[in-house]
């Protein structure tokens, strides 16, 4: 659609509080020849349990109801898996049900999982999401994500998803980033920023100590994308339990709140329609009256250049949530960095800056844990986990490591997760030497976005310190 | 390996059902998964081969369409709807405002003369079963009056932004699939054109 009505612009309403009580993750890699997937599961889960000084059998006590991100059945061949899951982790019979959104897929079960609770059916809902894309050959793993495209329309078309994909990053790069050397670098921070911050973090894949001349000198993938420009295949898993505020403080001293919204475009690109820009609450019509004359090619919303999924999920989560102004509101954020190019291209969606001037998000500096310029913390630091470039990408479970990311600065436990010796050897990784902490100071409110492929679904998180809500119930 | 005739699969429609003949699968005996460095066994091979039999429904007339070098799009003529008059390509068989079915119409000439890049990518690598050739030059192309833009390949030429483009048709051997339909910069002749394609 085109125009919105009233009736679908309202802001989504939670009928009571949720709250995060606890998270956890697997070990996330490129293959794992020698694990089940219910293995990484398990992983994630246990995880969760002890950050709340739980076994796993006592934690399950207080779940009723389980969402289960998995997206690409046909990868493990094994229709239900879900079942499987359930099952390996000892939770029939309870009502469980699988959601499948593409790279968005986490952040939908988090969705489902926090309605369940706020609509009074559940207490507690478990949503954990897991990936496999090792099991195959590369070139039929190629194939079998080309078929998240439209099968008759794009598929046939080299059965490469990037190449549909892609051409988004064309279009801005020539509109908006207008070809010049600095925005090329920009992009290229951006890779060297998420693979340094992977570098503290012993669930990540793809640490790298690396230079925004290395980023321009890695091989192309499709101009002017290079290869450390993309994100990670990964395998590996990741959870969070939801509750109503009784049964949260039952089982943490400190849960957090959440709240969750989710947006949606057409599954081709070539099939969006021009429309005007849904403002956000930091916008006026006046912030984009001469967009066309500064950028110009820019005339088309959302075009090829925005993914209006984000924005609508933002469009609502913001106002659900009390946040006017993503910089100030928040303290920490992850973003669905597939690409650098599209990791620029969110910043806007979600209005850390204007359409058109996303760049500024990082070269300001307040895209960092510590800003290069002031040498003072960023204000708004995004994706310390390294993010899909440097800490992995499987997708099922991606939305939900970004989500669990988030928590864990507002909990101020990062080092905990991030620091234990044990941890890094357990996951046969070297802890570097210079290992820093990347604990944000003070962190009391955060947003992770989960974002399926061309932007056909997008689900924004914002959790918050209960102490430190923006806006009354 | 190709297939020979006699290997592959083919599917008719008799008395409105699917009538497969010929082979549709070859069974292949699975394989151990050793670990070298340990000697234990840590998986399998599943090897598979299966087609899939697949209705283009109401999209038919389009790709028929590209065999016999037209292109074929849709319009929503309902008067009562707020987007009457849009035109859409990809072709979509009912206006996804009013759901009215649309009017399949003939675009052949628009594309003829008003097609351009609004975007493209050129990429070396594809997925398996590609049968494009590499490297693959994507292209979306916008067509005057058209509210939507089509993903398609550039065979000749090097895309840029804006540039103009004329759709070629695979209609000496169509495969009915989307590849039937590729576009080449203005000013190809017919010599220069993929095997099997026309303009
Ligand atoms: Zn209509």
């Amino acid at each position: 659609m085109i125009k919105f009505s009233d009736k679908q612009l309202k802001i989504p309403k939670l009928m009571r509080p949720v709250y995060l009580a606890t998270v956890g993750m697997s070990k996330f890699d490129r293959a794992f020849p020698e694990t089940r997937t219910e293995e990484l599961c398990i992983q994630a889960f246990t995880a969760a349990a002890d950050f709340v000084n739980m076994t796993p059998s006592e934690l399950k006590k207080y779940i009723h109801t389980c969402y289960y991100g998995h997206f690409a059945d046909h990868f493990g061949d094994q229709l239900l898996g879900e079942a499987v899951i359930h099952d390996r982790l000892g939770l029939d019979p309870l009502g469980n049900i699988g959601v499948k959104t593409g790279g968005a897929t986490g952040g939908s079960a988090m969705w489902e999982a926090v309605k369940t609770v706020a609509s009074g059916y559940s207490d507690c809902a478990l949503a954990l999401g897991w990936e496999r894309m090792d099991e195959v050959p590369t070139d039929e793993g190629n194939h079998l994500i080309s078929a998240a495209a439209d099968k008759d329309w794009e598929t046939p078309l080299g059965h490469i998803y990037t190449g549909y994909y892609a051409v988004m990053a064309q279009r801005y790069w020539k509109i908006f980033g207008k070809e010049e050397d600095s925005f090329r670098d920009t992009m290229a921070e951006i890779a060297v920023k998420n693979r340094g911050y992977a570098r503290m973090n012993p669930h990540a894949q793809g640490p790298l100590k690396i230079t925004i001349e290395d980023v321009k000198n890695s091989p192309i993938v499709a101009y002017p994308l290079r290869a450390l420009d993309c994100c990670l295949m990964s395998v590996g898993s990741a959870c969070g339990i939801v509750c109503d505020e009784k049964t949260a403080y039952e089982i943490t001293d400190k849960p957090l709140r959440i709240y969750i919204a989710a947006g949606s475009h057409t599954l081709r690109v070539a099939d969006r329609r021009n429309m005007t820009i849904p403002l956000l609450p930091n916008e006026t019509t006046e912030t984009y009256k001469d967009l066309g004359t500064r950028f110009p090619g820019s005339d088309r919303y959302p075009g090829f250049t925005g993914f209006l999924a984000a924005r609508m999920a933002a469009y609502y989560t913001y106002r659900m949530a009390g946040v006017v102004d993503p910089i100030e509101d928040l303290d920490v954020i992850e973003l669905h960095d597939a690409f650098t190019i599209s990791d620029i291209q969110s910043y806007e969606d979600l209005g850390l800056r204007p359409y058109g001037e996303g760049r500024d998000y990082i070269e300001s500096g307040d895209g960092y844990l510590i800003n290069p310029h002031t040498k003072k913390q960023g204000k708004l630091p995004s994706n310390l986990s390294g993010g899909l470039i440097g800490c992995m990408h499987a997708v099922g479970a991606t939305g939900l490591m970004q989500i669990a990311e988030i928590g864990y600065h507002i909990w101020n436990r990062w080092d905990e997760i991030h620091e234990p010796q044990e941890k890094w050897d357990a996951f046969g990784r070297e802890k570097p030497d210079d290992w820093t902490s990347l604990q944000v100071k003070n962190a009391k409110r955060g947003l992770a976005i989960s974002h399926a492929g061309v932007g056909s679904h997008v689900t924004t998180t914002i959790l918050m310190d209960p102490n430190h809500l923006l806006k009354e119930d | 390996m190709p297939k020979t005739e006699k290997e592959k699969g083919f599917v008719d429609i008799i008395n409105g059902r699917y009538k497969p003949r010929g082979v549709f699968h070859t069974i292949e005996k699975n394989q151990p998964i050793f670990d070298k460095d340990t000697g234990k066994l840590a998986g399998v091979t599943n090897p598979r081969d299966m087609t899939y039999i697949h209705s283009y429904g109401g999209e038919a007339p389009f790709f028929e369409g590209l065999g016999k070098g037209r292109l074929m799009a849709t319009r929503c003529d309902n008067d009562k709807c707020e987007t009457r008059g849009s035109m859409y390509q990809p072709f979509r068989i009912y206006c996804p405002d009013c759901l009215r079915k649309n009017t399949i119409i003939d675009m052949t000439d628009i594309a003829k003369t008003t097609a351009k890049i609004h975007s493209y990518i050129i990429t070396h690598r594809s997925g398996a079963f590609n049968t494009l050739p590499k490297p693959i030059k994507f292209i979306n192309v916008e067509f005057e009056g058209v509210v939507t833009i089509l993903m398609s390949v550039l065979a000749v030429g090097e895309p840029e932004i804006n540039k103009k483009v004329i759709p070629i048709f695979n209609t000496k051997a169509p495969t009915y699939t989307i590849t039937d339909l590729r576009f080449v910069v203005e000013g190809t002749s017919k010599s220069e054109l993929p095997e099997g394609f026309t303009f």
